[in-house]
């Protein structure tokens, strides 16, 4: 009884602290309800009716006396949407519109974040969504601020901060220069979602071997293969030997292990013999007196 | 020569009746926030199966059947609308939604591609019924934003939320 006498005051606080009443006939009601909070429809004669709170979104009924406010305590009506009152009564109907609006204060983000896995040192190439929620799963749609932060291990923070239009956010970063995961942070007031950012070594960018001799055969090695920001290319990469000799040519593929690709060939004198991985053609050698 | 004309004749009753089906249906200009361009194809399958949840729903809230909301509806927007359903039956109602015109305009496509946001200027009748009996009928005009995901074969509403103008 106690709580109830609670949610009734609190009721008419809040039906009293509303900008704006929606009047129909017998029913006197705020035109707008924040979603989860107190308030209350008052109508007028006597007698007992039948109230209908209906909308898309939820739908409730309450047994009332006319004449007396009708209290609607926290938490009772919660989804954000266009709601219609119908207040049916011993001798007629009455009706009226109101809308209950979001909270104001998020309570969850809907973070989309991608690529999960990119290449060191592309502009723009990291891209973040984010759609802002209340408690109740409501889209605010209210405009707020979400900043977004994009931090790794070896470079300084990129930060940006966006103002929702319709409950959306979104923006773009840079991959940083070195490779190693980084952590992509959504936030609004309180409220952060975060993902994980795997950047990763870019395409080659250069190719150097060297040859020596190996009994019959030739040696062959590459320096240790980086891409442009001097990220080591990952092992597995291949890299594509070829060897032309006296009209006739035979390639090796060779995967990088620990940053380096090795092969024997065999050593024929005046054979010309190239390197080659992704797009970037390394340094030819010209091997024997010919 | 007769089986022609009754081809046509048929096809003439069949299209009368889907127009008289339908509400008026306006798509604004896109007006894009984010650096993803939207495909006409894309544009035109987002409207398409935007339109199909609104009439799926309305059957689906008329009847108080959930599984209805099943093929055009995902996440909060159809936990919400199956709570509805859920309600509506428990007090012994059912709603009527009629939409009559709708002016949408799709004003987010997110960078990875995997949200569509749109705001609709809707206009429908709601009839409330108490079993079979009409309680109260009213002619809605407002302002709705969704948000879609793309599912399988088809974008799917995920969000569904009328905002006051």
């Amino acid at each position: 009884m106690k709580v109830g006498l609670q949610y009734l005051g609190l009721g008419f606080l809040v039906a009293a602290l509303q900008p704006a009443f929606a009047q129909s006939g017998n029913l006197h009601m705020p035109k707008t309800v924040q979603a989860g909070s107190a308030f209350s429809i008052e109508s007028t004669g006597s007698g007992k009716a039948v109230l209908y709170i209906v909308g898309p979104v939820q739908a409730l009924r309450r047994d009332v006396q006319l004449g007396e406010p009708t209290s609607f305590p926290p938490g009772t009506i919660y989804n954000a949407g266009h709601y219609l009152a119908i207040l049916t009564g011993p001798s007629s109907t009455e009706q009226s519109e109101f809308d209950v609006v979001p909270e104001n204060k998020p309570a969850a983000l809907s973070f989309l974040a991608r690529p999960s896995r990119i290449s060191v040192s592309l502009h723009n190439g990291i891209t973040g969504a984010v759609y802002v929620f209340d408690a109740y799963q409501n889209l605010i749609t209210a405009p707020m601020p979400v900043s977004f932060q994009l931090s790794g291990t070896a470079s300084a923070p990129q930060t940006r901060t966006v103002n929702t239009r319709d409950g959306a956010a979104w923006t773009q970063m840079d991959s940083a220069s070195k490779e190693g995961a980084a952590k992509f942070v959504a936030q609004a007031s309180d409220v952060s979602s975060s993902r994980i950012i795997q950047q990763v070594p870019g395409d080659p960018c250069g190719l150097r071997m060297t040859a020596r001799p190996a009994g019959e055969k030739i040696e062959l090695q590459t320096d240790p293969v980086r891409d442009c920001s001097g990220n080591a290319v990952p092992d597995g990469t291949i890299v594509t030997f070829t060897e032309n000799y006296n009209g006739t040519q035979s390639t090796v593929d060779v995967p990088l292990k620990r940053g380096i690709a090795k092969v024997e060939m065999p050593a024929h004198d005046g054979a010309r013999i190239s390197a080659a991985t992704g797009v970037v053609l390394g340094n030819e050698v010209r091997w024997g007196k010919q | 020569m007769t089986r022609a004309l009754f081809i046509i004749c048929s096809f003439l009753l069949v299209t009368s009746g889907f127009a008289a089906d339908q509400s008026a249906v306006r798509v604004e200009p896109t007006n894009l926030q984010g650096p993803r361009v939207l495909e006409k194809q894309t544009e035109t399958a987002v409207v398409r199966d935007y339109l199909e949840a609104w009439k799926s729903f309305d059957t689906a809230l008329d009847q108080n059947r959930a599984t209805l909301l099943d093929a055009d509806f995902v996440g909060t927007a159809k936990d919400k609308l199956v709570n509805t359903i859920q309600q509506q039956s428990k007090i012994g109602i059912h709603t009527r939604y009629v939409d009559r015109s709708h002016d949408i305009r799709i004003v987010f496509y997110s960078p990875e591609g995997l949200s569509v946001q749109l705001v609709d200027q809707v206009e429908y009748d709601m009839q409330v019924f108490d079993h079979d009996k009409p309680l109260a009928t009213q002619r809605v005009r407002a302002r709705y934003v969704s948000v879609l995901t793309p599912s399988e074969v088809r974008w799917r509403v995920r969000v569904l939320q009328a905002v006051p103008e």
